[in-house]
């Protein structure tokens, strides 16, 4: 989704020359490096020796250490691995001497290549750069062998590496020792890349750089836990309703508390600086502000339900629609006409929002877990009013994202770098300053997944085929009223909304599909699968719907519908065939859905306990990503993604009254549990096709499947999430 | 000021009685290692052992553990937390990484308390700890893991 900011910020992004490319990259990287043999955790400011080999994404040093620097975000899904994984195998290194180190901000050299500008979403991290790094790693093997020709006097054709050990005319030579050599060397206009079957680690069972510290505690990887001599800590008391702002505060109790160093004021609310989180969060229960409500968002979401059900009834702005949609209705054998509703949602990733800056009047230095460095970075420029250069971006590992993180508004960046200014403005002092968001304040402050209602008649024909389907969406779009509107809706139609239906490659040659994104102050924003999160759930329990009414099995009949995606046959086909017998008392469902260009197909057993509520005992999945480039990797992404949506289909649900939201922490919005989780099965379908995400692509089929499966149990279709709104969770 | 024993060490806490222990490790001794998730005990990321139980920091009160023995992920260093830490890397658990160090010092715990245990033993004693990148399979897994590398 985040290739509409291309246009937008493309004033940003000067072309790359090779010499701004080599010089930017040398020295300009910050940021902690992680893995590897030499030392897990390198300080964060650690510099690179002048007789290093230093590209822009592979450092290799004297001490046979080889770093490769990291564009996207890491935010647990592994990407900082694969793209190691990557450079590893051209470079022919060795897994042992591998490190992975964020990239500064620097759109010029480390762009995401489908959006035009640094940043990480939509399941990109992969796909965008499985040409470039592996052209990395072979740029940086050819520069090696080179060196090691000349030093040794034989024909660079006579060189081989493997595993990290450079070899030829009877010499040999670690990549280390031949790093300074290899740095004088030029960089090669071209390289040939290698054919998929001398791949040595890419499409291999590797184990994550990452993992042995994160079984240690983590310790410096993540934003929260920088730190920092002399740094603060804020936090910020926001407006109780989404568009209040502050009348008037009386800060003397805040300011009397233990540890609190100064209380400050920006549009983001009343922050309170201390030299500790707990001496700020009891500085915060003890300010006093009144809130000016004139241009709150004053509507709850019964409200806004019963606004948005009026909605269902009155024609939308029309997505371009198919053949006739209505006259096939009216001579269909049976028409089924549905309504669906679902909640807002929060993403609650587990590391609260939180970003250190550092402000001394003429530059800024930000650490944090970045998800668009280009927005972030001139966000920051422009609230501080310095220049573009002189703001430095460090990124830092995430624990968790789903959307979060990457806002169209750059609101936590500006929030930080009001905070640092108010603070520079107040006492001239350059310090550190954490703003960290309280649990509270991550799940109440808005950026939900938002609010949806859908409408769908569809018919089936004599012969089992479907006639006609009419569908109607009503949500807030995430893209309206940002910088990127004009990008992103056509025809009034946010694409955010309708991904998943209006490009459905079911053969539905009679379709029509219309839209109102009604204007609501409460801010929205995408969550892991963004609109497939409920357009799959209404597709694909419709699907379930119209294969009984025409007596057909539910996997033929979607088959019946897929003579055009072959792709999204073959992930039906490989789950239906791989999956074993249905456990005794359970019921089966299934869904097939492709986002993010990759295709996914789940089979969901569940029993309904004596309780009424329902427990997923097992699914089994088939996934078509293209080249799995870590075939444990990609099974991890699954398993979590249909446990993030599993986790909304069970009990997830945000709610406002009067404008307020009703869920304050996870006690009120009960995430997954390890005794929900199902047992799951991955089926990666082998694949030569470019490699496409597999972040979220697993995420949105969950729902239609135990929705699905629930039906064979009970009789009832389900229309609306979460479960707990029909007593089955 | 408040003396406890903490990763072994005797170690004196300058802080008010009414600082929960979460606050104290991450902000007064900077160890950062014990996570903050939620800050009303519903999360677990934040588990720390207190005389060898789990308990979460961020509902524990410095007042209240005068002279306890206080483990944290940065010095368990159990027979049972090192097999659990090797399982975990074995079966590529953590995610995004933030909720594990309360993963660990809870499975750490159950397999000193039951060093075989069973899915539902699984299921009690790790309900208590949320991971949102839904590692939950896998957690499971490399406990049975743990068991058997124990055992051998
Ligand atoms: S932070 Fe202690 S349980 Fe969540
Ligand atoms: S690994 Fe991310 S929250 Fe558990």
């Amino acid at each position: 989704m985040f290739h509409y900011l291309e246009k937008t910020l493309a004033s940003q992004v000067v072309a790359p020359t090779r010499r701004t490319f080599l010089k930017l990259s040398a020295g300009a990287v910050g940021g902690l490096l992680i893995g590897g043999g030499v030392a897990p955790i390198r300080d964060a400011q650690a510099s690179t020796p002048a007789e290093a080999f230093v590209q822009p994404f592979v450092h290799i040093t004297p001490d046979n250490q080889v770093t490769v620097i990291v564009k996207h975000l890491d935010m647990g899904q592994g990407s900082a691995n694969g793209l190691a994984t990557l450079v590893a195998d051209e470079l022919d290194a060795d897994l042992s001497q591998l490190s992975v180190q964020h990239a500064p901000s620097n759109p010029n050299v480390y762009k995401n290549l489908l959006f035009g500008v640094q940043g990480t979403g939509g399941s990109t991290a992969i796909a965008n750069s499985f040409e470039q790094y592996r052209q990395a790693g072979a740029a940086a093997k050819a520069m090696i062998v080179q060196a090691a020709a000349e030093r040794w006097g034989v024909e660079p054709g006579t060189i081989t590496v493997s595993a990290g050990t450079v070899s030829g005319g009877g010499n040999s030579a670690t990549l280390g020792e031949l790093a300074s050599a290899a740095a004088e060397q030029p960089v090669p206009e071209t390289v040939s890349l290698k054919a998929p079957e001398q791949w040595v680690y890419i499409g291999k069972e590797t184990q994550r750089l990452d993992l042995p510290v994160k079984t240690q505690g983590s310790v410096g990887l993540f934003g929260i836990d920088l730190q920092q001599a002399d740094a603060l800590t804020a936090v910020t008391l926001r407006p109780p309703r989404f568009g209040a702002t502050v009348a008037s505060v009386d800060d003397g109790s805040a300011r009397a508390v233990d540890g609190v160093v100064e209380v400050l004021q920006t549009p983001a609310g009343v922050v309170v600086v201390a030299q500790n989180m707990w001496s700020a969060m009891q500085g915060r229960t003890a300010l006093e502000v009144t809130w000016d409500e004139t241009n709150a968002e004053m509507r709850g979401t019964d409200e806004l339900a019963a606004e948005f059900s009026a909605l269902l009834d009155q024609p939308g702005n029309a997505a371009p629609a198919r053949g006739d949609a209505a006259g096939k209705l009216a001579s269909a054998a049976t028409v089924i006409e549905a309504d669906y509703s679902f909640p807002y949602l929060n993403h609650g990733q587990m590391e609260p929002l939180n970003a250190t800056v550092m402000f001394d009047g003429e530059k800024a230095e930000f650490w944090f877990g970045s998800q668009i460095q280009t927005l972030d970075h001139n966000v920051a420029a422009a609230v501080l009013g310095i220049d573009f250069p002189n703001v430095s971006i460090n990124t830092m590992f995430a624990g968790g994202s789903f959307g979060r993180r990457a806002t169209p508004d750059a609101h936590l960046t500006a929030e930080a770098a009001m905070v640092v200014k108010a603070w520079f403005d107040a006492t001239g002092e350059a310090r550190p300053i954490k703003l960290v968001f309280t649990r509270e304040d991550d799940m109440a402050s808005g950026y939900f997944r938002p609010m949806h209602m859908h409408r769908v008649r569809a018919g089936v024909d004599e012969n089992g085929m479907i006639s006609g389907w009419e569908h109607r969406v009503v949500g807030q779009g995430i893209m309206i009223g940002t910088p990127f509107e004009a990008f992103t809706v056509k025809d009034g139609v946010d694409h955010s909304s309708v991904e998943g239906a209006a490009d459905t490659t079911y053969d539905l040659p009679d379709f029509a599909l219309d839209t109102h994104h009604p204007t609501v102050g409460i801010p929205v924003l995408w969550w892991r699968a963004v609109g497939h999160t409920h357009t799959a759930f209404v597709m694909e329990t419709m699907m379930d719907e119209l294969a009984e009414a025409a007596g057909i099995d539910p996997v033929a009949f979607r088959l019946n519908h897929l003579t055009s995606d072959a792709r999204l046959a073959g992930v039906l086909r490989e789950a239906a065939d791989r999956v074993g017998p249905a456990p005794d008392g359970t019921h089966r469902g299934i869904a097939v859905h492709k986002s993010f260009n990759t295709y996914v197909a789940e089979i969901a057993d569940v029993r309904l306990r004596e309780d009424g509520t329902v427990k997923v005992e097992q699914v089994t999945c088939a996934i078509d990503c293209g080249v799995a480039v870590n075939p444990d990797n990609i099974r991890a992404q699954v398993e979590g993604g249909l446990g993030f949506g599993l986790s909304a289909v069970l009990r997830e649900e945000i709610t406002l009254t009067d404008g307020q939201v009703d869920q304050l922490n996870y006690p009120d919005y009960p995430p997954l549990r390890i005794s929900d989780m199902p047992t799951v099965d991955v089926h990666i379908v082998a694949s030569a096709e470019a490699p496409t995400g597999v972040g979220e692509p697993a995420t949105p089929p969950i729902g239609p499947a135990v929705a699905n499966a629930i039906y064979r149990a009970t009789g009832q279709r389900i229309r609306s999430l979460p479960l707990t709104k029909h007593g089955l969770a | 000021m408040t003396r406890i024993i903490l990763n072994g060490t005797e170690t004196d806490l300058d802080v008010s009685p009414d600082m929960p222990l979460l606050w104290a490790l991450r902000d007064s001794l900077q160890m950062t290692g014990t996570k903050f998730g939620c800050g009303v005990a519903f999360c677990g990321a934040c588990t720390v052992h207190i005389d060898g139980i789990p308990a979460r920091a961020c509902q524990t009160y410095i007042g209240d553990i005068e002279g306890a023995e206080v483990t944290t992920i940065e010095g368990v260093s159990s027979p049972e937390a090192q097999a659990i830490q090797a399982a975990w890397v074995e079966l590529q658990v953590p995610q995004c990484g933030y909720c594990q160090s309360g993963q660990i010092m809870s499975a750490s715990a159950l397999l000193k308390e039951t060093p075989k245990p069973t899915d539902e033993d699984i299921d009690f004693a790790m309900d208590g700890n949320l991971c949102r990148c839904a590692t939950y399979a896998r957690i499971r897994k490399a406990i049975h893991r743990a068991a058997e590398i124990l055992e051998a």
